[in-house]
């Protein structure tokens, strides 16, 4: 089975995010990044279906050269090869040149895979678009947010919350997954996994050798603005016993806040 | 014209479509554009008596035996190509399980851009804007789309259901015809259907809980709350999730689920940059923590500083008998 997952390289979930007024861009210095933490799950999900049914598990990012510490961690996690397809824009928000260029390079370099997995979305411009774009744009079935896959043979199945139930959808094989928060636990590299994904050349490519026009990765989106929300405005403190506490909360709710 | 995808469960128009509806014919009022409510499926025409009362002046049915489960594949192909055909300026779904699947599928096919989650939309000069969260609503951006139509999915629970005094209409089917072969995949059955559960993301009131909550068993006293008021759910806090206590569709936060209620209360969580980014947007925030120098306060509009297992049952007791809640007991959702 040939396996493709898809990371990116985003400011650690936890850090502040400051912006460059007026450039729609936020203030990279001073900030940690990591893989996406959805993406961990599809590259684990990647690996154990690898480990069940055999096959072979590439990873891929687009991104600067630096999303190659991203795809280090993928191969020292087990991925077999990493791919990186440098594209220096910052982050563009744009789900849809996203996903040309993840399809062009399939169908340059991986007509043949079996699974493409994504994280969700990415933590970061949080847009949920490429795994289902990329789907549409190869033609594929999709399954999104999946917390749950069985894969037999050439057929799969996957589970995903919806509001109120589970969903269970079946589909064939060649198919697009997104992971979701879940389907699994990933796992921690090993040493001997963090040496030899060292050693891994990570082959580098252009759009542009993926043949994208520069019509076709032309944005489909503008920024107009990127600004932090405005700071709320400081809140009340109730002070007392529990119960004159609670009475008083009561009345806010029901009287200023009118929520209840 | 603005066309609106209409989710349909149990045969009643979605009440997150509805927003995007009240949405839309607000968005239309100005300059007199007809919004079309857009129904999609495979057995008789879906009931669109909602979708005139909250602002469609339209109704189109796409029917296809080929859509009587839902596949992203077989909806995206149908809605772009009515789209095409009909060439709305803007295309509104909801950002549901089910929005989130589908319309960035019909964007790609139709070969625009979409809006993720949107929580604003204007007229501008140029064109339509959206603002929507990013970096886990740590950030607000604000786009416009390059080509047309826009696209974009609303985030559930933030626009306004209204409803209008717009006169009935019929519900013009269409026939789709979709390839043999071109559906590799759908949707097979539903587990928990109608379960009572209220997703998070839905509700008007989230009762969250922390680390403080200390144990699995505790959260059903968040649960308790939570029934005295209409179409509450509870939540949690990553940490909460991670210890096991709750399952992780209930987490809130940026690698959790994003919520709006009207009211949020904040049982036990510290407030971790991570969890603000996942309500900072509800309209009224409460946190009940015994560390002064919790995050949450800051993010709250009303703080208590105590001991949760002490202000949660006489919580209860104050809701209990002072509102109209609660003494059915647990009502429908």
């Amino acid at each position: 089975m040939k396996i493709l997952v898809f990371v990116k390289r985003v400011p650690d979930t936890g850090s502040v995010i400051r912006i460059q007024p007026g450039t729609g861009r936020i203030v990279e210095d001073g900030l940690s990044f990591i893989m996406s933490p959805y993406d961990e799950y599809a590259v684990e999900e990647a690996l154990r279906l690898k480990e069940a049914c055999g096959g072979e598990v590439t990873a891929v990012s687009v991104g600067r050269e630096d999303a190659a510490a991203v795809l280090r961690k993928c191969l020292a996690m087990g991925a077999d090869e990493a791919w990186l397809i440098k594209d220096d824009l910052p982050e563009t928000f744009d789900g849809l040149r996203m996903a040309k260029i993840i399809a062009g390079l399939v169908r340059q370099k991986f007509p043949r895979a079996d699974l493409l997995l994504f994280g969700r979305q990415s933590a970061g411009a949080d847009n949920g678009q490429s795994p289902a774009m990329t789907a549409a744009l190869l033609g594929l079935p999709q399954a999104t947010e999946v917390t749950r896959l069985e894969v037999t043979g050439d057929r799969a199945t996957a589970w995903r919350e919806i509001e109120g139930g589970i969903e269970k959808t079946e589909f064939e094989l060649p198919a697009v997954v997104s992971a979701h928060k879940g389907l699994n636990e990933p796992r921690y590299e090993t040493l001997r996994g963090i040496m030899a994904a060292k050693k891994k050349t990570i082959p580098v490519l252009s759009p542009e050798e993926l043949e994208l026009s520069p019509e076709q990765l032309a944005p489909a989106v503008s920024i107009l603005d990127l600004d932090v929300p405005p700071a709320k405005q400081a809140g009340k403190s109730l002070r007392g016993n529990a119960d004159e506490t609670v009475k008083e909360l009561v009345r806010l709710l029901r009287e200023e806040a009118k929520v209840i | 014209m603005i066309a609106v995808f209409i989710e349909v469960h149990n045969g009643q128009a979605k009440r997150s479509s509805l927003e995007v509806l009240s949405e839309a014919a607000r968005l239309a009022r100005p300059d007199g554009s007809r919004v079309t409510a857009l129904f999609a499926g495979g057995g008789p025409a879906a009931e669109a008596g909602e979708a005139f009362r909250f602002g469609a002046a339209e109704a189109i049915y796409l029917e296809s035996p080929a859509l009587a489960a839902y596949s992203a594949q077989g909806y995206a192909l149908a809605v772009a190509g009515w789209l095409e055909e009909s060439g709305p300026d803007l295309v509104l779904f909801a950002a549901t399980a089910l929005g989130k699947d589908l319309a960035p599928r019909v964007a790609a096919l139709l070969d625009v851009g979409l809006v993720s989650d949107c929580t604003c939309l204007r007229k501008g000069r140029d064109g339509f804007e959206f603002v929507r969260p990013a970096y886990g609503g740590k950030v607000l951006l604000t786009l416009t789309m390059n080509r047309r139509p826009a696209l974009a999915a609303l985030r559930p629970n933030v626009f306004k259901l209204e409803g209008q005094d717009q006169a009935g209409g019929q519900v013009v089917v269409k026939k789709i015809g979709i390839p043999a072969g071109a559906i590799k995949g759908m949707v097979t059955g539903i587990e928990n259907a109608g379960g009572a559960e209220l997703d998070i993301s839905e509700a008007d009131v989230v009762i969250a809980g922390g680390r403080g909550m200390k144990e699995s068993a505790n959260f059903a006293l968040l649960e308790e709350l939570a029934s005295l008021f209409p179409r509450a759910a509870v939540g949690a806090s990553r940490s909460a999730v991670d210890s096991g206590w709750i399952g992780h569709q209930h987490q809130i936060g940026q690698t959790g689920k994003i919520v709006s209620p009207a009211l949020y209360m904040a049982f036990g969580i510290s407030g971790a940059m991570q969890h603000l980014a996942g309500m900072s947007s509800s309209r009224c925030i409460v946190a009940v923590n015994k560390d002064p120098e919790a995050p949450i306060f800051k993010a709250a509009d009303y703080g208590i500083i105590g001991d949760l297992f002490e202000i949660i049952p006489r919580l209860k007791e104050e809701l209990g008998h002072s509102s109209d809640y609660g003494r059915k007991g647990s009502p429908p959702v």
